[in-house]
């Protein structure tokens, strides 16, 4: 959803209307870049936000275009409006940054993550913790008859909310892959056409 | 490049070349005319092929850390792009100062490095360092070249990057095995298609640039604000820059990168910004109604306490490069431009805007008020040398040579640059942004080498100059007619004045004992020396410095407690400025200095 205050002439780059910037409530943003997928690459942007002190949720990065080695990565951030306008700009300022997006600003989006989640019960809370995984529709992808694995998928708060039923039960490890992001609709990514999926 | 480089380039296109030739061949159609570096085994490569070709002059410095600052020192008086050649690991290491200077300060380098061969990176070989893994964070970019087929292109792309968009420090780190393997040469792409993602936007956008015209005309009390940008954006912007400030009749002032841009010696000049900027600049800065930021960064040094800066003004910030924006300050309407290209717009949109226009005669009422404290003011009397007269009276005797000027870091150089007036871009040399000491004499040496005849002066404290003093041999190679002005006050000044001011007077570690003999220390390298203390004598020995030919240090004992004012302290705002240690009140009620306040 385009924010109220961006009326069609205050769009020009680097306008940000000065109400938003002085709002000091810390927001959460789902930031969505494509890069060249060279070496280095995630260490620049890891460099980056480490250096200059951001505060990152969750990085994701994974290849989405082979013949032209791209990458998307997918920052979960949160900072007052001013920080969060800055992660952008430094992220664009990176050499094999393509693109620089804000899927919350530029709503509505769809965040997913998958978390495999290790419970070691018997008894019991090993029907318990079955009972929760059907809730959660979550899929048990091991057993042993001390443990199980589970596989879940669904937004962050669904995940944290699963591994704290869990937490009681006798969870022992978990290992989640962060957050993929991208927006509803049929409109693809990169501004220049160079969408992803379009052939070059 | 050139047609005639063109057709060379085609025809060797299909030709295998080994890897150091098509680094030279690259390097020379980027229009390289100098190189500052030194040898070392991962790139004897290159240095056997430097050997064999006179095009490209190389300048062997003493220590990588000032081949890196005589190639920002050559960025800076040129406009072009500075190149640099170290060898793998501590060449490297060594650069990373430099590096990081250029970074701060957005000066366009090519930092060649060597790197042991591919098969070893990795594994702890001799004199391996992870250069790409330490130059990440104090370059713009940095490649690692693992095949000699990409050394062209990757070369060309690194000179795209150094230049484009706001200038910066590129590294291209090349194992050995690449510059002695063979590959096939490309030549460099027009512009427009030199990278495909580096393309920063420099046209300004129409909306921006009537948002900002329309409170240029509303204004009661404006005040421009400029900054290294412009310098950097070239010629175009300090002549736009120029016409923009004859049109509207604007203040200025501008912060310690900035300055020449604009010419000290017009009355629209309100001298320089910041902690130790002037009275009346910082008090237009803080009463003002409408602040125009060009090509500067709301550096602390500049802004003071953030919460109390220019609290009543609209802002307007044209700068090239987007994280600068609301970085620090936010800003009304921000410009994401070259400095030179909205410059002209605002130049075109004010000739073109006829709405009636407040006048400025009031605010400049108020500013000749400020300006009647004299803020530099300080007395020139006693036996002893102050240092701020040392260094007014080398400027005053030294600028109809159009000398360029260089500094450490320190009070000389707040002093150099409250009293050197600039009247032309490109003059003055510093290091602003890491405040590295040891900066001015590498970058002298950089600026003589670009501008053989021309006259380039050191500014320096004594402890700064003894950073790397060692590059007095480079002069002497090298016939780099320089003149070290060191201005002895026998203390880390700046450290002193801050222990000063903040520690009661607890002077720890910041006095220089056992400092050498400067004239000996000249004399050993093979430079005229000349030391003078009495104030009698001054303008006589600059003079004698300024005629005596190739390399002269000249050391000037000067007053060791002398404090530089005025000052912000840091943590307060500029209406909170101290003026002098004992006299702002005492001296200023003398003569003139009455009517005024
Ligand atoms: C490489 C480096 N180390 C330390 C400092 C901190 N520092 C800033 S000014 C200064 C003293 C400079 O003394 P000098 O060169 O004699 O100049 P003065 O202030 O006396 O004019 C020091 C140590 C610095 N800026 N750079």
């Amino acid at each position: 959803m385009p924010h109220p205050d961006d009326t069609p002439q205050s769009l020009y780059e680097g306008m940000v209307p000065l109400a938003r910037l002085k709002d000091r409530h810390v927001y959460r943003h789902v930031i969505a870049l494509v890069v060249d997928n060279e070496t280095g690459v995630l260490a620049r942007v890891s460099g980056l936000v480490s250096g200059r002190g951001y505060n990152i949720e969750s990085l994701t990065v994974a290849e989405i275009d082979k013949d032209r080695q791209l990458s998307r990565i997918n920052i979960a951030t949160s900072g007052t409006r001013q920080v969060i306008e800055q992660v952008k700009a430094q992220l664009g300022r990176l050499v094999p940054v393509h693109e620089v997006r804000d899927l919350t600003d530029e709503g509505p989006c769809v965040a997913r993550e998958l978390a495999l989640v290790k419970v070691a019960c018997t008894g019991d809370k090993r029907a318990e913790a079955l009972k929760t995984c059907e809730i959660f529709r979550a899929n048990v992808i091991d057993t042993t008859p001390q443990s199980f694995v589970f596989e879940v998928v669904g937004d962050t708060d669904k995940i944290d909310a699963f591994i704290d039923l869990m937490r009681p039960l006798g969870l022992v490890e978990t290992s989640r892959t962060g957050i993929a992001a991208i927006a509803r609709g049929p409109a693809g990514f990169l501004s220049d056409g160079l969408s992803p999926n379009t052939p070059s | 490049m050139t047609a005639r480089a063109a057709v060379l380039a085609e025809s060797e296109a299909d030709t295998f070349m080994s890897g150091a030739r098509l680094i030279l061949k690259a390097l020379e159609d980027q229009g390289v005319e100098v190189v500052f570096g030194y040898p070392g085994g991962a790139v004897l490569p290159i240095y056997d092929e430097l050997f064999k070709q006179n095009r490209i002059r190389h300048i062997l410095v003493r220590h990588e850390q000032a081949a890196v600052h005589a190639a920002e020192g050559y960025a800076h008086s040129t406009g072009k792009v500075g190149c640099v050649l170290v060898t793998s690991g501590p060449g490297a290491t060594n650069a990373v100062t430099g590096l990081t200077d250029a970074l701060m300060d957005s000066t366009p380098i090519v930092c060649l490095t060597g790197q042991v061969p591919t098969h070893l990176i990795g594994n702890d070989a001799f004199q391996e360092a992870d250069t790409v893994g330490i130059t990440r964070p104090c370059t713009k970019h940095n490649y690692l070249v693992r095949d000699a087929d990409q050394l062209a292109r990757v070369i060309h792309e690194a000179f795209h990057v150094a230049r484009e968009g706001r200038p910066g420090p590129v590294v291209v780190d090349i194992p050995k095995d690449v510059s002695m393997g063979q590959g096939r040469y490309a030549p460099p792409l027009p512009r427009g298609a030199a990278h495909k993602t580096y393309r920063p936007r420099t046209a300004p956008d129409a909306r921006a640039v009537r948002e900002a015209v329309a409170l240029m005309a509303k204004a009661r009390r404006p005040v421009f604000y400029t900054g290294g940008g412009v310098i950097n954006s070239g010629a175009r912007a300090v002549a736009a820059l120029r016409e923009l400030l004859a049109l509207t009749g604007f203040p200025i002032t501008s912060t310690l990168m900035g300055l020449g841009a604009y010419p000290a010696d017009q009355d629209q000049w309100l001298g320089m910004v910041g902690m130790h900027g002037t009275y009346e600049a910082n008090l237009a800065m803080h009463d003002c109604d409408l602040l125009i930021a060009v090509g500067a960064r709301f550096d602390d040094r500049v802004t003071g306490n953030l919460a109390f800066f220019s609290p009543g003004s609209k802002k307007i910030h044209i700068d090239i490069d987007p994280s600068s924006i609301n970085k620090n300050v936010v800003v009304d309407v921000p410009v994401v431009a070259d400095c030179g290209q909205a410059l002209e717009a605002l130049v075109a949109a004010w000739k073109a805007e006829t709405a009636p226009r407040p006048g400025l005669a009031g605010w400049w009422r108020q500013i000749a008020d400020w300006r009647g404290r004299d803020c530099l003011y300080y007395e020139q009397k006693g036996p002893v040398i102050k240092p701020q007269y040392a260094i007014q009276r080398l400027f005053e005797i030294a600028k109809d040579r159009d000398p360029f000027i260089c500094t450490e870091v320190g009070q000389h150089q707040m002093w150099a640059a409250q009293f050197c007036g600039f009247t032309r871009a490109n003059r003055w040399i510093t290091s602003g942004g890491l405040g590295t000491m040891g900066f001015g004499l590498p970058a002298a040496i950089g600026a003589q080498i670009a501008h053989p005849g021309a006259l380039v002066i050191d500014i320096a404290g004594e402890a700064s100059a003894l950073m790397n003093i060692q590059e007095l041999s480079t002069a002497v190679q090298h016939k780099a007619a320089i003149k070290l002005f060191i201005i002895n006050n026998q203390y880390m000044g700046m450290v002193r004045q801050w222990q000063e001011m903040l520690h009661g007077g607890r002077y720890a570690h910041s006095y220089s004992e056992a400092l050498p003999d400067f004239v000996k220390l000249a004399e050993a390298f093979g430079c005229a020396g000349m030391r003078v203390s009495d104030p009698a004598r001054l303008d006589q020995t600059i003079r004698d410095m300024l005629d005596t030919p190739g390399p002269v240090v000249c050391e000037v004992a000067v007053d060791p407690r002398e404090n530089c004012f005025p000052m912000i302290p840091s943590g307060k705002a500029h209406n909170d400025m101290i003026l002098s240690a004992e006299d702002a009140a005492a001296k200023r009620i003398t003569g003139e200095g009455l009517a005024l306040v």
